[in-house]
């Protein structure tokens, strides 16, 4: 076994966590049951990880497998990881072919090859008719940096795919023409939505986020609410009650009884001529328009944002720049003058 | 009735109101649940609304003493509470009238210079107490202050009156705002 492959293995094993180690060492499917069972998993973690190596290297693994392995850990840590959203679009009138999975990964592989020489690509199969792409860059003249991974995550029935954050920016358009060329596209864009939560980039662009699960013990949440107020002590009276109350109801009518999907930031660019009654000023003459950027940052802002008006930290309706993030599919707002 | 009095209303026997008025609500449940857990010969009864004026349906009882809560980390509880005090009777910064500044403590969050709502409580001529309504123990404490201070206010303390209390209070201030 090649010692950059023996080292690579070290280094993925070491950063999993002792709890999961089991879990993710079955999910890899490398070493089997057996062998597995003659380890010593309650030994400190760098002798376990030294013999899980030694099993490896037994077994001759090859880039191939470390490759596969380091899927599977970033699959169980994806939120390590800022994903970005592509959608692609075909032309209109163009016939839709039956996907082959096989094909787009063939066709996908080649791509890359063919531009550039030096590149490892990796495909593990998920569940939604989902594929998981790993793609480690090389140059022309030097070998792939197999700890600088870009990930793709291509959901093969739907015109969406999310990629983790990547340093070397030069080789997207690469990454994205092969991504539309395999899987029969005609153009790809990024949308303006990024976040660390896979699952909630997914719940808002597939629109999943609005379904409603039944249970047998759901009811109306506003009942609830009111009934609380009634266990609460008899000699605190609500001036305002009618007034909390359509707060309560205009939120729940924009945010709905659902658990929001999890986003870290919303930002807001705006940029915008100065406008004056005053002729004159000292701004009046500025040809540059004025730029500004906010940011909002929370460990979950739709959630944060919902809490808002029935905290009293500000009036409801919140403004629809705030409400429309779920629905319009962006955290990136550019503002600009009409 | 959009304006408040305090002398408007018969007193219930034995029964002390403060009205708490402030945008949070969470904060203004949280002290009015500490002021209720404290041990009173009267009988309490707290009113918390956002904002003045007060809708008129609700049939409450005389009010004796109004606190008026501004977080100190938003310039809207701010407003809302400069806006609400429109709608109170001049008498009733005659003592029966306090302002509560909470978030003082976390300077870095602060948007509302002390020096505003020290002017503020100056310029209504009623006291002005600073305490982190978030922390359980300071809560504790103000709530105890402003039961003993409602008790006055509503009569209860034979030999004080909400005016002396608010004589003795200011003796206690040793700068107006003009001289900081």
């Amino acid at each position: 076994m090649d010692e950059t492959v023996a080292e690579f293995i070290k280094r993925t094993i070491l950063k999993i966590p002792m709890t999961e180690m089991m879990t993710i060492l079955k999910a890899w499917d490398f070493l089997p049951e057996n062998q597995l069972q003659t380890v010593n998993f309650r030994q400190r973690k760098e002798s376990l990880v030294q013999d899980l190596v030694l099993l490896c290297e037994s077994k001759r693994a090859s880039l191939r497998d470390a490759a596969l392995l380091d899927i599977i850990y970033t699959q169980f840590h994806r939120h390590q990881k800022v994903w970005d959203v592509f959608q692609m679009s075909k032309e209109p009138g163009e016939d839709v072919d039956l996907f082959d999975m096989e094909r787009f990964k063939s066709s996908f592989e080649k791509i890359l090859r063919r531009a550039l020489k030096n590149v490892t690509v990796s495909f593990r199969d998920a569940e939604e008719n989902a594929v998981w792409i790993r793609i480690a860059w090389g140059t022309q003249y030097r070998k792939p940096n197999q700890y600088k991974p870009v990930y793709v995550v291509y959901y093969s029935q739907t015109p969406y795919a999310f990629t983790s954050f990547c340093h070397l920016k030069s080789n997207t358009p690469l990454l994205s023409q092969a991504l539309t060329v395999a899987s029969n596209h005609h153009k790809i864009v990024k949308m303006d939505l990024r976040s660390r939560y896979l699952d909630s980039l997914k719940a808002i662009v597939f629109k999943q986020y609005n379904q409603k699960f039944e249970t047998h013990n759901s009811t109306m949440p506003l009942q609830e609410t009111l009934e609380l107020d009634m266990h609460m002590d008899s000699r605190i009276i609500h001036e305002n009650r009618i007034e909390k109350e359509r707060v309560q109801r205009v939120t729940q009518e924009t945010f709905g009884d659902y658990p929001q999907p999890r986003l870290e930031f919303a930002q807001y660019k705006l940029e915008t001529k100065f406008k004056s009654d005053f002729h004159g000023g000292i701004l009046a003459e500025r040809k540059e328009p004025l730029r500004c950027l906010i940011k909002f940052s929370s460990p979950h802002l739709l959630e944060a944002l919902k809490s808002l008006a029935p905290a009293g930290i500000a009036d409801a309706p919140l403004s629809p720049l705030l409400t429309c993030i779920p629905n319009k599919g962006m955290n990136y707002f550019k503002i600009r003058d009409k | 009735m959009s304006v408040l009095r305090p002398l408007d209303k018969q007193p219930g026997l034995n029964t002390a109101t403060i009205l708490l008025v402030g945008t949070e609500d969470a904060l203004l449940q949280q002290l009015a649940d500490s002021m209720l857990k404290e041990d009173c010969a009267s009988e309490l009864r707290v009113h918390l609304a956002r904002s003045l004026p007060l809708p008129s349906s609700v049939d409450r009882p005389r009010i004796d003493l109004i606190v008026f809560v501004v977080n100190l980390h938003s310039k809207y509880s701010l407003r809302n509470v400069e806006e609400s005090l429109h709608h109170v009777d001049a008498t009733f910064f005659l003592g029966k009238a306090a302002f509560l500044a909470t978030g003082a403590g976390r300077e870095s969050h602060c948007s509302v210079h002390r020096n505003t709502i020290v002017k503020l409580a100056h310029t209504y001529r009623s006291p002005l107490f600073f305490c982190d309504l978030e922390i359980e123990g300071f809560r504790a404490t103000m709530a105890q202050r402003l039961v003993r201070m409602l008790q006055i206010c509503a009569g209860h303390v034979p030999g004080v009156s909400a005016l002396n209390l608010l004589s003795l209070l200011r003796s206690s201030e040793t700068l107006a705002p003009e001289d900081l």
